[in-house]
């Protein structure tokens, strides 16, 4: 049984803390979502729990065992992160790059077996690459590339999913079929998956938990209509939003309050432009 | 997988056709004739030609060419970057500092068959590819950026050592340039079995990191992500190209491009898979040297060229093409087709 528990992270520079005394607790088949303003510390916080960046002080255990203490290739066998950018230097085919998340499991130079094989296949499969699979990576447009990633991340078998921003550049269609997969994922397999996304009302519908993260600390946390509301989106995000039901799930809808009449009317209006194309 | 055993086929061809190619011509069939039966068809001049010339030679070139060649592929995957050499971090300039300076000292210290300047030229590059490991490190972050820094600057530093020492002693000043310039000639049998053994111990560390090496191409964040220790894979990866590097100046000197070039047409045939890449590298890395070595022995025989001047010099267009190229190019290190 998955159980991941963070306790008062903290990771900074010199004068700033980008992470000030975060705790979480998940526990096997839970999805938390992760929000915040840009730098707010969503990105270094999942890769802290990675340990891909050197952790100040706090506690991070999972299944009672210390994170910190595991073996680079244990803790890949158990976390899998899907970062937000990979480089772009090398062809690798699709097909390579998601065989490369049973790098954690077969080592460094046994070839891969027929069950990691078939791990591999099912991952592409699972999110729509099997066209793909023998494309070079270089082809691929930024919403391939991050099915891509996630197919890796699959692939990887882990018992904790940490994925940065998955449903950054996919269209509305793969934005549900990605989240649609993680989910399932996550329930099947009882994992712990931790997900950083900039839409609200996504985040609303996908995630158990929400959490907003507020200049490195953990403003709240809880379930969707608990943590979604207009005054902590104010205090989070420094913006006006009204707070409404989903017509149909009853998930809550964030509706934003901007008004931009007064650009519009700077700039020559909508329809000036619209007079001088049609 | 085909692709690597034709390169080994056309290897073998070119190896075995360098050696009927010279100064004095010796017919093709008395050659095989001589590597597969006995040399009795052959005068002793043709014997002592073949076996104590021409074959060590080749199979110099052989062990030279293949070793600069899996370290091209190592120190281009370390920083990333296509245009890396296997002298990138110092190498060479250490190499070039040890022999100076054992050439001026009149140091003898032949070791396991290797010569004197193959000894000194071994511990000067690992010296100072240690030393930039070192200073790299002290960064508080082992990463490929500081090691490249560390490299440029020490190399500059040891550069202008080795030439102001070339200043001071005049008298060998030819001795050494000749040195600097790259030859195959002079490995004698037991000098060409202890480069074997080092050549093979680069290698065994490079193609086992094959896999690593596929995912640190993706960058830091995915290689770590799926389980590579950095700072230990980077010193392995930095410790078996050195060692590749350090097989390859100790028995011919410096010699230049190959070591950039052999990776790249590695990439072209055979795809970015390091686990085919650093095999490929290492056969086309033995023939051009191969075929650089029969020009440089034969365009003005019996005066024989510098070989590392013949690769510099079809190595220089080649250079000027994978500029060209990459200029209507995203990629990087994936120009394999």
């Amino acid at each position: 049984m998955t159980h991941l528990v963070v306790d008062q992270l903290k990771f900074g520079y010199t004068e700033r803390m980008i992470i000030d005394g975060v705790s979480l607790e998940l526990r096997a088949g839970e999805v938390l979502v992760l929000l915040g303003a840009n730098g707010a510390g969503k990105t270094t916080l999942l890769r802290l729990i990675a340990r891909q960046l050197k952790l100040e002080s706090g506690k991070m255990l999972l299944d009672e065992s210390d994170i910190t203490k595991l073996s680079r290739r244990n803790l890949a066998q158990q976390i899998a992160l899907m970062p937000q950018h990979e480089n772009q230097t090398s062809t690798l085919t699709v097909h390579d790059v998601v065989s490369l998340g049973r790098m954690p499991h077969c080592g460094w130079w046994a070839p891969l077996s027929n069950a990691d094989q078939s791990r591999v296949e099912d991952a592409i499969t699972a999110t729509g690459l099997s066209s793909f699979r023998n494309r070079s990576i270089l082809e691929l447009s930024g919403g391939e590339w991050r099915r891509m990633i996630l197919a890796r991340a699959i692939a990887q078998d882990a018992s904790v999913l940490l994925l940065d921003e998955p449903i950054a550049g996919l269209d509305l269609k793969y934005q549900y079929e990605v989240l649609d997969q993680v989910r399932q994922l996550t329930k099947q397999n009882r994992l712990v998956s931790v997900v950083t996304l900039h839409d609200m009302n996504m985040a609303a519908m996908f995630a158990d938990r929400v959490a907003i993260l507020h200049d490195g600390k953990l403003l709240a946390i809880g379930k969707a209509e608990e943590v979604i509301t207009s005054a902590l989106i104010r205090e989070a995000f420094d913006v006006e939003v009204s707070v409404m039901r989903h017509p149909t799930l009853g998930t809550p809808l964030v509706v934003p309050l901007h008004n931009f009449s007064k650009t519009r009317s700077q700039t020559g209006g909508e329809s000036s432009y619209s007079n001088a194309e049609f | 997988m085909y692709l690597v055993l034709i390169a080994g086929l056309i290897l073998a061809f070119t190896s075995v056709a360098s050696l009927f190619v010279g100064a004095i011509a010796i017919s093709p069939w008395d050659a095989m004739e001589f590597l597969l039966r006995d040399a009795s068809g052959l005068t002793s001049t043709e014997r002592t030609i073949l076996f104590e010339l021409r074959l060590p030679r080749m199979i110099t070139a052989i062990l030279v060419g293949s070793s600069l060649g899996i370290a091209g592929v190592g120190f281009q995957a370390l920083f990333r970057n296509p245009l890396a050499d296997p002298y990138i971090i110092g190498a060479s300039s250490g190499a070039a500092l040890g022999v100076t300076i054992a050439i001026m000292v009149g140091w003898q210290a032949a070791l396991f068959g290797l010569r004197t300047t193959a000894v000194a030229a071994l511990l000067g590059s690992l010296l100072i590819v240690a030393i930039v490991m070192f200073i790299g490190s002290l960064s508080g972050r082992s990463n490929s950026l500081s090691l490249l820094l560390a490299g440029v600057a020490l190399s500059s530093m040891i550069n202008s050592i080795v030439s102001l020492l070339m200043f001071w002693s005049e008298e060998k000043i030819m001795v050494i340039f000749a040195w600097l310039m790259g030859s195959l000639a002079n490995n004698g049998w037991p000098s060409i079995a202890s480069t074997s053994l080092i050549a093979l111990i680069g290698l065994v560390i490079l193609w086992g990191l094959s896999r690593p090496l596929d995912s640190y191409l993706l960058g830091d964040v995915a290689s770590q992500s799926l389980g590579l220790n950095l700072a230990w894979f980077r010193l392995l990866l930095v410790a078996g190209a050195s060692i590749a590097t350090g097989a390859a100046v100790s028995s011919a000197g410096i010699i230049g491009f190959v070591g950039l070039i052999a990776p790249h047409m590695a990439r072209w045939t055979v795809g970015p898979k390091h686990v085919w890449q650093i095999p490929m590298s290492a056969c086309y890395g033995a023939m051009i040297l191969i075929s650089a070595d029969a020009i440089a022995r034969t365009i003005v025989a019996p005066t024989e060229l510098p070989v590392g001047s013949i690769t510099a010099l079809m190595g220089c267009p080649f250079f000027l093409g994978l500029l060209l190229f990459r200029s209507r190019s995203s990629t990087v290190l994936g120009d394999a087709s």
